[in-house]
C-alpha cells in the first residue's frame, strides 16, 4: 500500500470512527442520564438517512432549498419526534428492568421498520452530496479525497465539542449531569426533571438522526442500516468502558481503523474483525479501556 | 494455639485521591466483641469490605487463622470461616426462612454436579440451616416466607444466614439498624451468646449497645484510627470525646 | 412442583402426544416447529429466568447447532443421530463456553450488549464466509434415518422437549439450580456466603447454549436446510419474548410462551386476516410485543393470579 492510499484509508477510518462516536454518544447519553437502554437508537439513524432521501424533493419544491435545508428540516422533525416519543413511550421505561426496556425498544424497532416500509418502501437509495461539498481535494500527485467526507468528520467533531461544552459549561448541562446521579435532589431543587429528560432524549434522537442524514451520501440508504450501526455502537460502548466519553472516542476510532483497514487487507474477514477486537479487549480489560472518566 | 482469629495490619484503601481507610490495624480474638465506631464517612463500611474481601486493599494485609488471605477473593474467605452480615437486609425475600439458611449452608456442601438430587433433601445443608436458625431464635418461623418477616426478624435471619456458613469470625455491619428497644435487647442477647464461640467485629451506631457488649472499641475518624482500647478507656479519651461522642 | 402445575404440564404433553391423531400435515409441521421453539425457549429460561442473565444473542447457539448438523453430516449416507445430535449440542456448548467466559466478565446492560455482539460475530462468519454458504444457506444432504418422515420426527421432537423439560426441572431443584436462584436474587450475598459465582454462571451459560444447539439440530433436520437467519438477532429477540410472554421463572412459561408467540406470528402473517397488509406483519408483532411486556409483567403464567387478585379486590371492596 503506498503512502497516498494509506492516507486515504486513514481519513476514511477517521471519518467512520467519528461518525460512530457521534451515534454512540447519543446512545450513552440516554443510557447514562435516564438509565434506558434503547435498542431503537439505530432506527433513528436509519430514519435520518431515509429523511435525507425522502425530504430532498419536498424541500426543494416548497422553498427551493438544497441539502442544508433538508438537514435543518430533518433536525426540527427529529427533535419533535424525540419529544413526542419520550412523552408517549420512553418515559414509561425509566422505572423498568433492563430486560423489559430491551424488549419494548426491540418491538419499537419492528414498528419503525414497517412504518418506514409503508411510507418510503424498502429500496436502497443514494443521496447526492450538496454541490458545494461535492468536490475533491488533491492528495499527493495522483489521488484526490472527497470534500464531503471531510465535512462529515468536521460535523462530528463540531457536534461532539458542542455536546461537551453544553454538558460541562452550561447550567443546563449541570442540571443534566446532576439529574443522572441524583434524581430526587434535582427535583427538590425545583427543576422539572420530566422536562429535562425530555430535552435530553430529544437531543439524543436528534444526534442520531443528524448522523444518519449526514452519512447518507456516503453510506447509501438501505433498510438494515440502523441495526448494523446499533450493534457497532454497542461494541464501542463495551470497548470504551462504562460511562467514559474518552473511552467511547478511542473505541470508536479504534473500530474505525480496524474496520476500514480490515476491509482493505482482509476483505473476507472484515465483518468479524470488530468483534474479534472486542473479544481481545474483554480478555485484557473486562471493564473496557477506561472506567468512568 | 493463638486465640487471635483475624488480624488486619495497616489496611489502606484509596479511591483516586481520596483515602477512605488509612493504615488501620486490628485483631479479633475468639470470645470477644470488637466494635468499630465512627461518624458517617469514617470508613467503617470500607474497612469491613476490605476485611471480607469485597474490595481489594491499596495496602496492608489480612490474616485469618494464621493464613494470609489478602489476595483471596471473598468466596474463598467465606469458606475459610469469615462470615459477614450486611447493614441492609440481603435475605432472599421469596424463599422461606429455612431455605434462606439452607442456601447459605450449601456453600460448604456444594456438589453442583449432583443434578438429580433434590436440594431440599440434602441433610447436610438442611441440618446446618436448622441449627443456625435455632441459634438465631427463628426455629418457630422456618416455613415463613422471608419477605413477610418483621424487620427485627429479618435482621435475625441476616445473622442466621451468616451462622449457617459455620464461620469462626463474624463481621457484623450494623445488625441493630432500624430496631426498636425490644428487638435490640433480643439481638444483644444473641450476640452475647455468639461471643462465646466466635470472634465478632461489630460496626454499630447505637452507642449504648456498643458500650454494653463490646470488649474492645476502635474509633475511626476520616479513615484513620484515633483510639483502640477498652470501652472505659475510650469513653474517657479526650480525642474521642472531641471528635465523636461530644462533638455532634 | 406443586399439583396443579404438574397436572398442567402432564396434560400439555398428553395433548401434544395425541395431536397427530387429529392433525393434518400442516398442523403437524406447525406444532413440530413450535415444539422446537419451546426447546429453544426452555434453554433460555435457564439463563434468563433462573439465573437472571439477560442474553440477547441466544440464536447464535441455535444456529451453530443447526449448521453443525449440516456441516458434519456425510454427503453420501444418512448420519446417525447417536453421534450427530451430541456433536451439535457440543458445538453449540463450545461456542457458549467461549462467549460466556468473555461475556460474564461484564455486568448488566454491558452483558446484554456483549452477548448480542458475539451473536452478530457468529452471524457474520456464517453469512460472509464460504463456510456458511452465504445468504443462500446450505442443504442437509440426507436426513438421519427414522427422522426423515414428519410423524416420527414429531414424536422425536416431543421426546426431546420432554427430556429437556425433565432435565431442567431436576437441575433447578438441585443444589446447582438453587445456587443459580440465589445468584439471580443477590449475587453479592452468594459470594459473601462462600459461592464462587463465576463458574456457576458459566456452567449455566454453557448448558443453556448446548440445549439451544439441540433446538438448532432439530430445525436443521426438520427443514433439511439452514441459513444465516437462524443466527439473526430477530430470532434472539423472538425467544426472549417467548419466555417473557409465557412468564419468567417458570419452566411451563417457556412452553406457553413458545406456543403463544408462534400463534401470534402466524396470526399477523395470515393473509386471511390482514389481506395484503400481511407482509407488514412485523408491525403488528412489534406492537403486540410492546403491549405484552407493558401489560403482562408476569407473562401469561401470571394471568390467573392477576385475575384472582382483581376479583378478590372487587369482592372485598378493597381499593386497588
Amino acid at each position: 500500500m503506498d503512502l497516498t492510499t494509506f492516507l486515504i484509508q486513514c481519513l476514511n477510518a477517521l471519518q467512520y470512527g467519528l461518525l460512530l462516536f457521534l451515534v454512540a454518544s447519543g446512545l450513552t447519553l440516554i443510557f447514562g442520564i435516564m438509565g434506558v437502554i434503547n435498542l431503537a437508537h439505530g432506527s433513528f439513524y436509519m430514519i435520518g438517512a431515509y429523511m435525507a432521501f425522502a425530504l430532498a424533493a419536498p424541500v426543494a419544491a416548497t422553498f427551493g432549498g438544497g441539502f442544508f435545508s433538508v438537514l435543518a428540516v430533518g433536525l426540527v422533525l427529529a427533535v419533535m419526534l424525540g419529544y413526542v416519543l419520550e412523552w408517549a413511550f420512553y418515559s414509561y421505561l425509566y422505572e423498568r428492568e433492563h430486560l423489559q426496556q430491551v424488549l419494548m425498544t426491540y418491538g419499537l424497532i419492528l414498528v419503525f421498520e414497517e412504518v418506514r416500509s409503508l411510507l418510503v418502501g424498502d429500496d436502497v437509495h443514494g443521496v447526492a452530496p450538496p454541490p458545494l461539498l461535492a468536490g475533491t481535494l488533491p492528495l499527493g500527485e495522483l489521488m484526490t479525497y472527497p470534500v464531503y467526507r471531510l465535512f462529515i468528520s468536521g460535523v462530528c467533531i463540531a457536534l461532539a465539542l458542542g455536546m461537551y461544552l453544553v454538558l460541562t459549561r452550561t447550567r443546563l448541562g449541570m442540571m443534566i449531569r446532576a439529574g443522572s446521579t441524583n434524581r430526587e435532589m434535582v427535583q427538590s431543587l425545583g427543576i422539572d426533571i420530566k422536562f429535562l429528560y425530555r430535552v435530553v432524549f430529544a437531543a439524543g434522537v436528534a444526534i442520531a438522526v443528524l448522523a444518519g442524514m449526514v452519512a447518507a451520501p456516503v453510506s447509501s440508504v438501505y433498510p438494515g442500516m440502523g441495526n448494523l450501526v446499533l450493534i457497532i455502537c454497542f461494541v464501542v460502548v463495551v470497548i470504551g468502558g462504562i460511562g467514559s466519553i474518552r473511552g467511547a472516542l478511542l473505541a470508536a476510532l479504534l473500530i474505525g481503523f480496524v474496520d476500514t483497514f480490515g476491509k482493505v487487507l482482509l476483505p473476507s474477514a472484515a465483518g468479524v474483525l470488530v468483534y474479534v477486537l472486542m473479544a481481545l479487549i474483554l480478555l485484557w480489560k473486562p471493564d473496557g479501556l477506561f472506567k468512568a472518566g | 494455639m493463638s486465640n487471635i482469629l483475624l488480624r488486619g495490619r495497616g489496611l489502606t484503601r484509596r479511591w483516586g485521591g481520596l483515602v477512605a481507610v488509612s493504615d488501620v490495624s486490628l485483631e479479633l480474638e475468639r470470645g470477644t466483641v470488637h466494635a468499630v465506631i465512627g461518624t458517617n464517612g469514617a470508613g467503617k463500611s470500607t474497612l469491613i469490605n476490605l476485611i471480607s474481601g469485597e474490595i481489594p486493599p491499596s495496602g496492608g494485609s489480612v490474616e485469618l487463622l494464621g493464613q494470609d488471605i489478602t489476595r483471596w477473593p471473598q468466596p474463598r474467605r467465606a469458606r475459610a470461616g469469615l462470615g459477614r452480615s450486611y447493614q441492609r437486609n440481603t435475605i432472599y425475600p421469596s424463599f422461606s426462612v429455612l431455605e434462606n439458611c439452607r442456601l447459605a449452608a450449601q456453600a460448604r456442601f456444594q456438589r453442583p454436579w449432583a443434578f438429580w438430587q433434590d436440594a431440599q433433601a440434602c441433610t447436610d445443608s438442611v441440618g446446618a440451616a436448622r441449627e443456625a436458625a435455632a441459634r438465631a431464635g427463628l426455629d418457630e418461623l422456618l416455613d415463613r416466607s422471608a419477605g413477610l418477616l418483621s424487620h427485627g426478624q429479618k435482621r435475625q435471619l441476616e445473622i442466621a444466614m451468616c451462622l449457617a456458613t459455620a464461620p469462626q469470625v463474624l463481621l457484623l455491619d450494623e445488625p441493630l439498624a432500624g430496631m426498636g428497644a425490644e428487638e435490640t435487647e433480643r439481638m444483644l442477647a444473641l450476640l452475647a451468646e455468639l461471643k462465646a464461640r466466635h470472634a465478632i467485629l461489630l460496626v454499630e451506631h447505637d452507642m449504648d449497645a456498643v458500650f454494653r457488649i463490646a470488649d474492645r472499641i476502635t474509633v475511626m475518624v476520616n479513615g484513620a484510627v484515633i483510639a483502640s482500647d477498652t470501652p472505659e478507656a475510650v469513653r474517657t479519651n479526650a480525642e474521642v470525646q472531641a471528635a465523636y461522642l461530644g462533638g455532634h | 412442583m406443586d399439583r396443579s402445575k404438574l397436572a398442567f404440564v402432564v396434560a400439555a404433553f398428553a395433548l401434544l402426544a395425541a395431536f397427530p391423531l387429529v392433525a393434518g400435515a400442516y398442523g403437524i409441521d406447525l406444532v413440530t416447529k413450535i415444539m422446537i421453539y419451546a426447546v429453544f425457549a426452555l434453554s433460555l429460561e435457564l439463563l434468563v429466568g433462573s439465573t437472571g442473565l439477560v442474553c440477547f444473542g441466544h440464536a447464535a447457539f441455535l444456529g451453530i447447532g443447526a449448521y453443525a448438523a449440516v456441516l458434519l453430516s456425510p454427503q453420501d449416507a444418512a448420519p446417525s443421530i447417536l453421534w450427530l445430535l451430541p456433536a451439535c449440542v457440543a458445538a453449540a456448548a463450545a461456542y457458549a463456553l467461549a462467549v460466556g467466559a468473555l461475556s460474564l466478565r461484564t455486568k448488566g446492560v454491558y452483558f446484554i450488549m456483549v452477548t448480542l455482539a458475539f451473536a452478530q460475530m457468529a452471524y457474520y462468519v456464517v453469512h460472509d464466509t464460504p463456510l456458511g454458504g452465504g445468504t443462500d444457506g446450505i442443504y442437509l444432504y440426507i436426513k438421519p434415518a427414522l427422522l426423515d418422515k414428519a410423524r416420527p420426527f414429531y414424536f422425536f421432537t416431543l421426546a426431546c422437549l420432554g427430556g429437556v423439560f425433565v432435565l431442567l426441572a431436576l437441575l433447578l431443584r438441585s443444589r446447582f439450580g438453587r445456587a443459580l436462584a440465589g445468584i439471580r436474587v443477590n449475587e453479592q450475598r452468594m459470594r459473601a456466603t462462600g459461592f464462587s459465582t463465576y463458574p456457576y454462571k458459566l456452567a449455566a451459560f454453557t448448558i443453556s447454549g448446548g440445549l439451544a444447539g439441540l433446538a438448532g439440530f432439530l430445525f436443521a433436520v426438520k427443514d433439511g436446510y439452514v441459513n444465516p437467519e437462524l443466527l439473526s438477532w430477530h430470532l434472539s429477540g423472538a425467544v426472549l419474548i417467548m419466555i417473557i410472554l409465557g412468564g419468567l421463572g417458570h419452566l411451563r412459561g417457556a412452553l406457553i410462551g413458545a406456543f403463544a408467540f408462534a400463534l401470534l406470528q402466524e396470526f399477523f402473517k395470515s393473509e386471511a386476516v390482514f389481506g395484503g397488509f400481511a407482509k407488514h406483519w412485523h408491525l403488528g408483532l412489534g406492537l403486540a410485543i410492546i403491549a405484552c411486556v407493558a401489560l403482562l409483567p408476569h407473562g401469561l403464567v401470571g394471568v390467573p393470579g392477576q385475575i384472582r387478585a382483581r376479583l378478590v379486590g372487587r369482592r372485598t371492596g378493597v381499593a386497588r
